[in-house]
Parts: C-alpha cells; structure tokens; sequence
C-alpha cells in the first residue's frame, strides 16, 4: 500500500492544503464567473431580440436563482436532491478521466440505471423496504454498470473509440427504454405509458424532508471513490493507466482488463445516478424519460478537475441553478431554463481556455493534475491498447 | 429463387438478401437524401483529421447550421417575402441566405475548435464535446426564445430536382441516375465534394501538404510548410461542411427545427471518416451505408417481407419494430468495432504542434 500512495513523488514546494486548494481553485472560480457573465450577455441580447433592451434583467435572473437555489429551507433541500445524481454522474466521468478514458455516455447509463431500478423497483414493490430498497437500487447500478461495460470492452477489445460507441450508446438507450416501458414494462391503468409504481422500494424521506436516501449514497461515494482511486492499488493501476499505457503494461499491468474494469465502474455510478432519480425523486419512469444530467455531468467533472471534492463542489453549484432555475423561469424574469446549458457551456469554455485566462490576468495558477484533462485524445483512432 | 430460400438456415440469409435486393431501388433515392448530412459531415471530419486535428464538435457545428440557417431563412422570408427564382430548386432569397447563414455559424465555430485546439493546445476532443454542449444549450435557448412563440416561422425548403420520365423509365441507369439526382441542391452538391475533394487530397499540392502535416508535422516544417496556418485554414473550410449538413437538415429535408435534430448524425459521420479510412469516397460510401440500415428500418415497418420470403417474415416481425430505429447507431458501433483496428489515422491525428524550440 505505501506504493499506492505517492505515485508521482514530484518536488514540490511545502505548502498548506488551504493553499494549495485555493491555487486550485482560481481556475474554476473565474471559469463560473466567466460563465454568468456570458450567460448575463446572452440575457441581455436576448432581450433585444424579443424587445427593449433590459440590461437589468441578468441581475434580476441571477437573484431569483439565487433565491431559489439558497433563499428558503425548501430550497437548500432542492439544492442538494439536484446535486446528488450530479455528484454520481460527474464521478461517472471524473474516474473515466483518471484512466484517460473520455466516458460522455453518462446519459445512457443514467438511463438504463433508471430502467433497471424502476424495473426491479416495481417488482419488489410489495417486499419489506429493508430488502426492497437495497435490491431496486444495486439493479439500477447493475444495469448502469453493464452498459459501461459494453465501450469498455469494444474499446479494450477492438478500439473502437469510447467517445463515439458512448454517444451511439447513449441513443440506442433511449430507444431501449421506449419500447420498454411502451411495450413489456408498461403498467396498467395509467393514461401514459409508465412503470407500476415502486412502492416500498422508494427511498424514504430523511428528516421530514424530500432529501431521500439516495442523497447520502451520492454524498458517501465522494470519499470511498477518493480512496479507490488514491488509496488503493486498483486505484494506482487506473491512474498509471491514464497517464501512461505503455508504462503500466511494462510494469505488468493489464490495460484491456483495467479499461474495462473502469468503464463498469464509470456505468455503475452513472446508473446509480439514474437509480436513484427513480427511487427518491419521481417514483416511477416514462417511456420519455430524459435528463439533462447526462451532458451536466461532464461539465461537473471537468469543473471539478476530475477529483471526487471538486465534483462534489461543482455539483453542488449546478445543483443550486438547476433548483433556482424554476425560480428564474415562472418569476418576474422569466428566462428559459435552457440558459443553464448556456452558462454550463461557457464555464467549460473557460476551462479548456484557462490559459487566456492566466494571461489576461497575469495569474500564476498551477495546472490541472497531468494525467487529467490532456489524456483523452492521445488513443483516438490509435487502435486496441493491448 | 424459391429453391435457394428452402434450405434450412442459410435460405433465411438468402431470403434476408433477396429482400433486401428488393426493397433496395424503392428507398435508394431516400438513402441518398440520408446520407447527405452524414457523407458532408464526414468530408468535414476527412479534412479536420487529414490535417491532424480531431473533430468532435461536428455534431455542433451543424446542429447550429441548422438552428441558424433555419432562423435567417425564416426570418428573411418575413421581412421580404419573394417568388422563388425560376430553375430546378424553386430557390428563394431567403433559402439562399439561410444556406450562407449556417456555413457561416459553423465556420465561427470551427474557428474556434481551431483556436482552442492548435494555439492553446486544449484537449481536442474536449475542445469538441464543448462545442455540442454549447451548440444543444445555444440552439434550445433561443429555439424557446425566438422559434417556439413564432410557430409560422419557415421558409420552407428546396424542392427536389425532377428528371423527365422518359430517362427514369431507362432500365438501370435510369435507376441509378433517379438515385442520384431526384435530390435537392445540397444532396447533389455532395457527389461534387466528394470527388473534389478526393482529388485535391491526392492529386494536387494543397492535398500532400494537408497529408504531410497530419502524419508529420515536424517533417513538414522542415520543408518550410507553415503547419500552424495550413492547420488553421484546412480546420475553418472544412466548417462549410459541417454548415451545409446543417442547412440540409432545416432547409432542404424538414423545413423545420427541433432541438437535438441532428440525433448523432455528427458521431456517425465520424464513424463513417473512419469506415472509409480517412479518404472522401471512403468516407462517402460509409455515410450511405449508415442511411441505408436507416432507410431500411423504415422499409421493414413500411413494407414488411412478403409471402415469398416464408422464414424471413415471422422473424422479422418478432423484432420489434424500435429495433430498426436504433439500426443506424448498432451499425456505427458494429462497424467501428470491426474496421477500427485496420484502418489507421493520420498519425499525428489529434497532437498539437509545437515548434521546436517553443516548449
């Protein structure tokens, strides 16, 4: 285990961890900034579009979100249910990233997730929750999990690579799921086709609250996934991976079996994410069931610079416009919600460019960690690894 | 025929071609039409990777050519309202200005792919998912904003170019030129960019300089290749692809727009560029071969097998029929599987270069 600890020794000066976080941070932070101040201009132009310019209405956009997201007990509660399948989905992709593997079909394992649960969920609806509840969700992160095995294995296979067979898989999903539930899952008796209801499967309320259990399964994966992935040996071997294939295998790791290994483990956390959207939040799936969190949780990574606190923080950030974001839309701003895609663009954006932003303002910000964010092109197009 | 299709197991691979040989000239011209953004987005993704950039953001690219072509189009057409010219494509002015809008947004886009991934050395395939994402929030904002309140909106589309009966009635030819020319405008324009292309990438100095600096940009630097700017340039034109994929879409196929309209067509393209080994034509026959297992979904729910084809029927119909809408993108990842690992990329396909001495 001592191995596993200090992969990369480097010289580096000593310095606090405060520091050190907040060097870290800069990045992200002026990224957010960049990001509402381009969501603000959008606002803006978008009200000379349709009318008379109002270059107010950002202020008051931003303020209603914020009073939606942070103004009222209800809702921080709203806040954190939308962070938590954000936090899943954003490690979804944060662990890929640490392999060098790009996973972007965190929508599709988020639905088939939600498939799975909401399935078994309806099955066992009838059980006592104690058995119900533990089966329903490890069926979503089962189902999540077998469809991040498949690009694994394709890319591992026959290198085929991850960031097309994702995407396709993300739409063969959705049409999966359609006839699913419009076909053998449907349940009867309800004017649209859905599943039956899941019933003693649904995570309970916590505190008298809609926060569920489901909460507290995203929240104690930040810690467990930081300790697999730099406390353990599988951990080790997944970086080493990202940073240098070649390497790894010479050091007799085996880089097929660890891709795929890592895009289960990316499916799982995607398809808890889908699970517990059914068990906690809505109780049931659609045949149209569609999410935003899939794209959301890329830009949660990347903004969390692929480790489990950042993506905490990040999803809690996008949590908190996605839940002020009702708010924004039905108050007196009235702004369509699709503004969040906007600002979640622009804060990548800023991101991918942060060298500008160290040059304009003269900051001296270390870089992301070097397997992160500058690996996932280098196997495209490039063949299986083995 | 009714001897072959008899034997048992492989009379069903032979009734699945005799079907296939028979729906075939009933949705050549649709494939053809199917194609089109897919083959224009590969020509896009040929030239990107030719010339060592990956690029993911052609999904993007065109699915803001289409938002955006759609709105000027349509905008323009209220604002002055026209007869379309005379000639095959019933063009109006404001068909026109959508087709050049949507080259231009993609172009913008392309340039900033160019920006991020040649002189700030971004993650090029990061670089890319930004430009959808961007694209999908941009495009559903202001669908919500300017498009969904205008229901009326539109400009309609090119129509399609009719031969005389007398050259479709020609046995064969007649078959294979209906295939190809009862298409719209940019439809046909590809079998013109496909062999342009084709031939300026191998025949001609622009294409072995392109060639060079993807396999070896330091080579080519040496000779006194400005990599940088060739990159640049290839990166930027190669946009007007990507924008004619778009306006295909709202302007020539639909006449309308939808959120996520292009559904992966970008990704396959890239399947496609792959498929066809990063050569146009190539890359042209995989884009038809993804909108025929489209095309063909639709055949079997239209016209499903008949009695001739006894074992084939009640398999096909046992398959249900939301299978066949997800043919294109099972094909994508079959053929991705199968052909990746023989067929090889440019090879400085997504590294930045850095001048020597620059680091």
């Amino acid at each position: 285990m001592t191995a596993a600890t200090e992969p990369k020794e480097r010289p580096r000066p000593r310095q606090g961890r405060v520091a050190r976080f907040v060097q870290l941070s800069i990045i992200p932070f002026l990224a957010i900034l960049g990001g509402l101040i381009v969501g603000a201009l959008v606002i803006i132009v978008s009200t000379a579009l349709t009318g008379e310019i109002d270059l107010l209405l950002p202020l008051i956009a931003y303020q209603s979100m914020l009073e939606g997201a942070f103004g009222s007990a209800r809702g921080i509660t709203f806040t954190i249910v939308a962070a938590a399948p954000l936090i899943l989905g954003g490690l979804a992709v944060g662990v890929g990233l640490k392999a060098g593997l790009f996973n972007i079909g965190v929508h599709g394992q988020f639905l088939m997730g939600a498939l799975g649960a909401a399935a078994i969920g309806a099955y066992v609806a009838g059980a006592s929750p104690i058995i119900a509840v533990p089966v329903a969700i490890a069926a979503g992160a089962l189902t999540g999990a077998a469809w991040g095995f498949i690009p694994g294995a394709l890319k591992a296979w026959t290198g085929a690579h991850e960031v097309v067979t994702t995407i396709m898989l993300n739409y063969i999903a959705a049409i999966f799921v359609a006839y699913l539930i419009t076909g053998p899952l449907e349940a009867p008796g309800f004017s649209f086709s859905r599943t039956g209801p899941v019933g003693n499967a649904a995570f309970p309320p916590l505190f008298g609250t809609e926060i569920h259990g489901g909460v507290l399964v995203a929240f104690g994966l930040v810690p467990v996934i930081w300790w697999l992935l730099w406390r353990s040996t599988l951990g080790f071997e997944i970086r080493t991976v990202g940073a240098n294939p070649d390497a790894a295998r010479y050091a007799g790791m085996r880089p097929a079996f660890l891709i795929i290994l890592t895009m289960s483990l990316c499916g799982l956390l995607g398809g808890l994410a889908g699970g517990i959207q059914i068990l906690g939040v809505t109780g049931y799936m659609t045949a149209s069931y569609g999410s935003a969190i899939g794209f959301a949780s890329i830009t949660v990574a990347l903004l969390g610079r692929a480790h489990p606190v950042g993506i905490m923080l990040a999803a809690l950030l996008f949590g908190a416009m996605r839940a002020g974001s009702g708010l924004m839309q039905i108050g007196e701003a009235d702004i369509p919600p699709e503004i969040i895609d906007v600002i979640q663009a622009a804060i990548l954006f800023f991101l991918t460019a942060d060298v500008v932003i160290k040059k304009v303002l003269r900051i001296r910000a270390p870089d992301a960690e070097p397997s992160e964010l500058q690996t996932v092109t280098k196997s495209y197009g490039s063949g299986a690894p083995t | 025929m009714e001897v072959v299709y008899g034997i048992p197991i492989i009379g069903v691979l032979f009734q699945f071609i005799g079907y296939v040989i028979e729906v075939t000239p009933g949705i050549a011209p649709i494939v053809v039409g199917l194609a089109t953004p897919i083959a224009l987005g590969a020509l896009c993704g040929v030239m990107c990777e030719r010339s060592g950039i990956v690029n993911i953001g052609i999904e993007g690219m065109m699915l803001s050519g289409a938002f955006v072509g759609f709105l000027a189009a349509g905008l323009w057409a209220q604002a002055f309202p026209a007869e379309p010219f005379g000639g095959p494509f019933s063009a109006t002015p404001a068909l026109l200005i959508g087709v050049v809008a949507a080259i231009a947004v993609a172009m913008v886009l392309s340039a900033l792919h160019a920006w991020l991934s040649i002189s700030i050395g971004a993650d090029q395939i990061i670089s890319g998912v930004i430009i959808n994402i961007a694209a999908l929030g941009f495009t559903g904002y202001f669908n919500r904003l300017l498009i969904t309140p205008n229901p009326r909106l539109g400009a309609g589309t090119f129509s399609t170019f009719r031969l005389p009966p007398e050259v479709v009635d020609i046995p064969v030819i007649g078959w294979i030129l209906e295939m190809f020319f009862e298409q719209g405008p940019i439809s046909m324009s590809v079998i013109v960019f496909v062999l342009l292309l084709q031939v300026l990438l191998f025949r001609s100095r622009w294409g072995l300089r392109t060639r060079a600096v993807g396999e070896h940009p330091r080579a080519a630097d040496t000779v006194g290749i400005d990599v940088i700017r060739l990159r640049y340039r290839n990166v930027i034109v190669a946009g007007i692809f990507a924008g004619l994929a778009g306006a295909y879409l709202t302007l020539e196929s639909t006449g309308s727009f939808q959120n996520d309209m292009t559904s992966g067509k970008g990704f396959i393209a890239l399947a496609a560029v792959i498929f066809g080994r990063w050569t146009p034509i190539g890359a042209w026959g995989g884009a038809l071969l993804f909108a025929f297992s489209d095309a063909f979904g639709d055949a079997v729910v239209i016209r499903p097998p008949g009695p001739e084809f006894a074992q084939l029927g009640p398999i096909m119909e046992a398959i249900p029929s939301q299978v066949y809408g997800a043919l294109p993108y099972i094909v994508t990842i079959v053929i991705l599987a199968g052909v990746v690992g023989r067929s090889v990329a440019p090879a400085a396909d997504g590294r930045p270069y850095v001048k020597e001495g620059q680091t």
